[in-house]
């Protein structure tokens, strides 16, 4: 922590290889420090008996919950979830756009979260409950979906998929949202023909309804 | 029989057009149906990716591709560039593509490559605002220039002379789906899906250079993901996509990673202005004098000379313009091209010159709407008058730099012009015996609302409901149609199939007349029956019975003179923002576009191209551009953290409204897609100049920028 | 992206252990926002990623003696409403910051402190400290979002951590587990961030094998005043300019002790001494408050093109402290 003309501790630390647990145990750390080095060490037993399995650096067998569906693909541990998604299971509704957690066109939703697809890995999704734009087409086409359409959100449409499930994950969590509230929440979507005032309008109706 | 004439309806009279419709093919882009050509994953689909070169400028010494192949999951690889052979001229320049099983097998390809590439790096130059490098870099060149009468003598008399210097960076198309195309051989035919807005002109940018006959080609697009001009070509990569499926004999998906996308498929020139700009004692303006500059790539061109000021033709002008030659991503027709960057050029300076008259803005523009092109200068002034009463400008208007706190407050305005002609369009209609209606076209919907227009114009035409037509396009196999640039689409289809179709209803009247004895004059289509004025004749169903056992075809074709298109559209746009001087934050909090293009099939869509037009305007104007790193020659932001686009929340209220007095109405239909995109550089800038008294000279008004010039005061 | 190993153990010794193999070639994953990128650019290169998105110890916010526990996997949005952190402002201050739902849920404290520079340099290929035929890349190419101060030495980058200025101002320390599970630390977090000399430095004192499990955070007394002001230059998911927390201990109006610190100006979060000694035993007004700004950006050394960065530091600062005192008005 370099400062100006005060004294800094950072070559201290850089220079230890590590550093003296003490010399955290002391003052008012101490009580936290007991009580998590407790817990770390009932954690080291619990860890011998899980015996976490580690995937090999090549293609292994994954089990994913898509759209209510199980499905097991075989990929390696770097392959995204967006990649799986569209590459091997032709869902394509996610797009890859920026690739790098950026622009929302992969949105989907992991156990009804939000989540950008491209950084997530496939072997992260197992267990997960995973819900792609061509979900929303199920029962009945999405309450969220009809704004879509009723307020003309979308252009070319690249973005479209993407913007749809972030605003259904919005929708559920604001009731009644802004649109200042809407501005902070899809934020993390880009659309490129500039499709934003429909896309206010329809998640405004949306939240005023609750998603329904 | 009276005589039968192509035309459109009364305006009180229809049913659908002008209306505010949804757009037919909005669900299935919603829940991801749509297959975009990113999307086509046909069964043994190879994925490809691609080496790019991380040099600005440099010849390949050394490369061996068959390292790739030796990578588990390669099928296939194409060398663009040889050794020696040819020199890479831009960062992000293509090398080398792999394609594989999967497409981390074809990136493991591509670093195999990559490992084996030595290079012999050459001198860039990169810095396309410095005028003075360019020259000593010997990277300049003269461009040319005009001039028309004397422009020192009305310097001398002018009451108020302003001299000013304004930028307008590169931007890049940045489209969401990548360019690239899916390309897969089926004997000896080639079919391509292609990221394209050019569905019937591309087949034979296929065919030939791979030896085949055009007729072996099929193009098909039937969603684009956004392609703003830069998408009229089959491109080195939709043919190397082409060689490595035939390599592999598996069908090949190759879209350009999003940094390539940014660097090399398509950039907007840059231009940057000296100008000085006099005005007589009424603030007319007497003289204009400029000489610009910028690039549009290795290339050493720019923004055309000839159409500077815009779109005035001031009594005395003077005007030149010097290409650098850049050593970044080379340029494509950015939308409306290149009117925004001359706009930006042009109505910042004559708003210094305004504000050194210490007139209203308004007021001054007003006063020289008689130079303007194109006879408009009327409909600008109604424009004028109702963009001001919906943003509140006589209210909310103060002369420059006045205002307290830190966040000030700031209103600015231009104008823009675009043609905007019906296109070339031939369409199929064919009316089913059964009354089922379908159009073939190979035109594409690149998100503008084609195939609705069309849907709307056959069914108001038939009188049945837009569920009672089927549009089809986007194969190159359907009736030729053109590219989709230059806002011509519109007219170019809306035209031809109005045509048809009162061709192929006037041929059912003629059936009916005979069948139910009634004049064939006096029969009207609608709600899904035929009329003879008020009286109900048949159901359409019936009518189209008596069609015989095949189809009624029809061809529709276009443009002709008939009045049902038309060209030249205007607007007039303002803007009220609040400058952060703190942080040198823009917030824009409304923004007004009122826009003529003569008759409006879909109103709600063609709201929303306006809407879209001004987002894109706030982006090059607040965050967007290209930021090319002088020491490595490298576009250094090209990623979407760094690429800096607005989100939902930093654009303010938009308003469009749409100008349509009968008089635009009687003009016919007129394309809209480019226009909107024009002004908002030069309104956005005159705001920040009106809200903090100082002129930000280049776009984008950035932080770094606002900051800048304040911090070093300025030609307010 | 290369070939790795990957495994999701459920404890935090069992992820320890995990990550001790490979003589420490691993990689930490929990929301992904940023590793997953840094994979894709091969800018890390694991032999092994573990995902500690199932270890449930890591997780939530735990009323414990003195203070909070923070799990490092809390997610933006939690930390945005959870009623324990209520009396630290200046943490939902930050949350709210992150205009995305996306990295609201999938975001974790944990990865942002550990978020490496955004600096395009190093994300371009050209080393953490961004460096070509041995000459600065910073110093001598496009320096716009680089460091204006503590950017003397071969580092120029900026810290990336939006949380950190908060966590520091408030006297946070970070837990540490490993290289073995029975190895805790327990570290104030200005001593977590280190400015890398050389370029097989890092930007934290974290070692292989070692993961950031939990912040401590110390109870915070009713006469603690907290905020967070990030200035960003986009409504939506954006990288702060400049940003800054601060924590005053006030009586009544007087401030009694200040701690300010700024983000995204230095290579580490920036504690400034000299703006914490303007506040001491005055009342925040625009005017102290503007001094405080002031003095916190006074050394200053901005690079070729931040310059403009220097008034958005000191507006931070300024803005920081009015809105910890409830007087930030007429700017959003």
């Amino acid at each position: 922590m370099p400062d100006q003309g005060h004294p800094t501790r950072e070559d201290q630390i850089r220079s230890g290889s590590g550093f003296s647990r003490r010399d955290f145990l002391k003052g008012s750390g101490a009580a936290v420090a007991a009580t998590t080095l407790a817990q770390s060490v009932s954690e080291t037993e619990a860890a011998q008996q899980a015996g976490t399995k580690v995937a090999p650096a090549k293609a292994s067998a994954v089990k994913l919950d898509i759209n209510g569906k199980a499905v097991t693909v075989t990929v390696e541990p770097r392959v995204t979830l967006l990649d799986v998604l569209r590459d091997d299971l032709s869902l394509t509704g996610a797009k890859e756009v920026c690739d790098t957690a950026n622009c929302g066109a992969c949105t989907v939703l992991l156990d009804g979260k939000a989540v950008y697809a491209c950084s997530v890995l496939a072997h992260s999704a197992v267990g997960k409950k995973i819900m792609t734009a061509e979900g929303l087409a199920g029962q009945g086409v999405d309450a969220v979906a009809q704004c879509f359409v009723k307020h003309d959100a979308t252009q070319c449409g690249y973005c479209t998929p993407g913007f749809v499930v972030a605003t259904r994950a919005f929708v559920a969590a604001k009731p009644n949202a802004t649109v200042e509230d809407i501005g902070k929440g899809l934020g993390g979507n880009i659309c490129r023909c500039g499709t934003y005032a429909g896309v206010i309008a329809a998640a405004l109706e949306c939240s005023k309804k609750g998603g329904k | 029989m009276a005589e039968r004439k192509h035309a459109w309806g009364p305006r009180d009279q229809n049913v659908l057009i002008g209306k505010e419709i949804t757009r037919i093919d909005a669900l299935p882009k919603i829940v991801g149906s749509a297959k975009y050509s990113a999307d086509i994953n046909s069964k043994g689909t190879l994925f490809a990716k691609l080496v790019t070169c991380k040099h600005a400028h440099a010849k390949i010494k050394k490369i061996d591709i068959e390292a790739a192949k030796k990578v588990p999951g390669v099928k296939a690889v194409h060398l663009f560039k040889d050794i020696d052979e040819n020199e890479i001229k831009w960062d992000g320049d293509l090398i080398a593509a792999v394609a594989a099983e999967r497409a981390e097998q074809a990136a493991d390809g591509v670093k195999a490559i990559e490992a084996t590439i030595e290079y012999e790096v050459l001198e860039h130059f990169v810095d396309e605002e410095n005028l003075e490098a360019g020259k000593k870099a010997e990277r300049s060149k003269v461009l040319g220039s005009a001039s028309e009468g004397d422009v020192e003598a009305a310097i001398q008399g002018a009451k108020v002379v302003h001299k000013g210097y304004y930028g307008i960076q590169t931007i890049s198309h940045m489209c969401l789906e990548p360019h690239g195309s899916h390309c897969e051989w089926k004997g000896d035919d080639l079919d391509v899906h292609l990221s394209t807005q050019n569905v019937s002109g591309t087949a034979g940018q296929f065919a030939e250079p791979l030896g085949i006959d055009e007729a072996n080609v099929t193009i098909t697009g039937n969603y684009e993901g956004g392609g703003f001009g830069s998408k009229f070509q089959a491109d080195e990569w939709g043919l190397a996509a082409a060689k490595m499926a035939k390599e592999a004999g598996r069908p090949v998906r190759l879209m350009l990673d999003r940094a390539t996308e940014l660097k090399t498929a398509g950039t907007r020139p840059s231009g940057f202005v000296e100008v000085t700009v006099a005005a007589d004692a009424e603030g007319k303006v007497v003289a204009w004098e400029s000489h610009h500059w910028g690039t549009d790539g290795p290339g050493g061109g720019g923004v055309d000379v000839q159409q500077l000021p815009y779109p005035f033709k001031f009594p005395n002008f003077k005007r030149s313009q010097t290409g650098l030659e850049c050593n970044t991503g080379p340029n494509r027709a950015w939308r409306a091209p290149p009117h925004p960057q001359l706009c930006a050029m042009t109505q910042t300076a004559l708003d210094d010159l305004a504000a050194k008259l210490g007139m209203n803005s308004y007021d001054f523009f007003l006063k020289n709407l008689e130079f303007t092109l194109n006879d408009k200068a009327g409909t600008y002034a109604e424009e004028m008058a109702i963009a001001a009463k919906a943003i509140g400008w006589q209210e909310k208007w103060h002369p420059r730099g006045e205002g307290k706190g830190p966040v000030k407050r700031g209103l600015g305005m231009a104008l823009h012009r675009w043609g905007g002609g019906a296109g070339p369009c031939t369409c199929e209609v064919k009316v089913h015996p059964d009354g089922s209606v379908e159009t073939f076209l190979g035109s594409q919907d690149i998100g503008t609302g084609t195939r609705t227009i069309i849907s709307i114009v056959l069914a108001e035409t038939f009188g049945l409901p837009l569920s009672g037509v089927k549009v089809n396009l986007g194969s190159s196999k359907y009736p030729t149609s053109g590219a989709s640039g230059g806002s011509i689409t519109v007219g170019g289809v809306s035209g031809a199939h109005r045509r048809a179709a009162q061709d192929a209803l006037w041929t059912i009247f003629d059936k009916v007349a005979e069948k139910y004895k009634v004049e064939a004059d006096g029969l009207s289509a609608r709600e899904g029956k035929i009329f003879a004025g008020k009286k109900e004749v048949c159901s359409w169903k019936d009518a189209c019975r008596l069609i015989g056992p095949m189809p009624l075809v029809v061809k529709g074709e276009g443009p002709k003179k008939d009045g049902l298109t038309a060209d030249q559209v205007g607007g007039v746009q303002m803007v009220d923002l609040s400058v952060d001087t703190e942080t040198g934050n823009v917030r824009i909090h409304k923004f007004v576009c009122v826009q003529d293009c003569g008759l409006i099939l879909d109103e709600l869509t063609a709201k929303s191209q306006v809407l879209g037009a001004l987002i894109m305007g706030i982006a090059y104007s607040l965050s967007e551009e290209r930021i090319m790193d002088n020491k490595t020659g490298r576009y250094i932001n090209a990623d979407l953290k760094n690429y800096k686009l607005p989100r939902i929340g930093d654009v303010g209220e938009l308003v469009a409204i749409m100008h349509q007095p009968a008089s635009e109405y009687d003009r016919g239909v007129v394309g809209l897609g480019e226009p909107p995109v024009i002004a908002p550089g030069a309104a956005i800038s005159n705001a920040v100049a009106n809200a903090i008294g100082v002129r930000v000279p280049v776009l984008p008004l950035t932080p770094k920028r606002v900051l800048d010039a304040l911090k070093k005061g300025g030609n307010a | 992206m290369s070939s790795f190993e990957f495994a999701s153990p459920r404890t935090e010794a069992e992820a320890v252990e995990l990550l001790a193999a490979h003589d420490g070639q691993t990689a930490v994953l929990a929301g992904g926002t940023d590793l997953i990128s840094l994979l894709k650019a091969d800018i890390v290169t694991p032999q092994r990623v573990v995902d500690i998105t199932n270890i449930s110890s890591m997780k939530g916010v735990t009323s414990v003696t003195g203070g909070l526990l923070v799990g490092a996997l809390t997610t933006l949005d939690e930390i945005l409403v959870h009623p324990l952190l209520a009396g630290h402002p200046s943490l939902a201050h930050v949350a709210d910051g992150v205009h995305a739902i996306q990295i609201q849920s999938a975001g974790t404290l944990g990865g942002d402190l550990c978020h490496l520079p955004n600096c395009w340099y190093f994300r371009n290929g050209y080393g953490l400290l961004g460096t070509l035929n041995g000459e600065s890349l910073p110093a001598e190419g496009r320096s716009d979002f680089h460091a204006i101060l503590g950017n003397q030495g071969p580092a120029k980058f900026v810290s990336a951590s939006r949380f950190a200025p908060a966590l520091i101002a408030l006297g946070a320390k970070v837990r540490i587990v490993g290289p073995t599970p029975d190895q805790v630390t327990l570290l104030p977090i200005e001593y977590f961030y280190v400015t890398p000399k050389s370029s097989d430095q890092r930007v934290t004192v974290l070692t292989p094998g070692q993961l950031v499990t939990h912040v401590w955070l110390p109870e915070v007394s009713s006469t603690l005043a907290s905020a967070t002001y990030e200035v960003l230059q986009m409504e939506g998911l954006d990288y702060p300019l400049a940003s800054a927390g601060v924590a005053l201990e006030m009586n009544g109006r007087m401030v009694t002790e200040a701690r300010v610190v700024l983000g995204h100006v230095a290579p580490t979060p920036w504690v400034s001494h000299d703006a914490a000694e303007v506040l001491k035993g005055r009342s925040i007004d625009e005017a102290t408050a503007q001094a405080a700004g002031d003095a916190a950006v006074a050394r200053a050394t901005p690079l070729a093109h931040n310059e403009y960065k220097v008034q958005i530091a000191r507006t931070a600062v300024k803005r920081a402290l009015l809105r910890a005192v409830g007087q930030l008005e007429g700017v959003s």
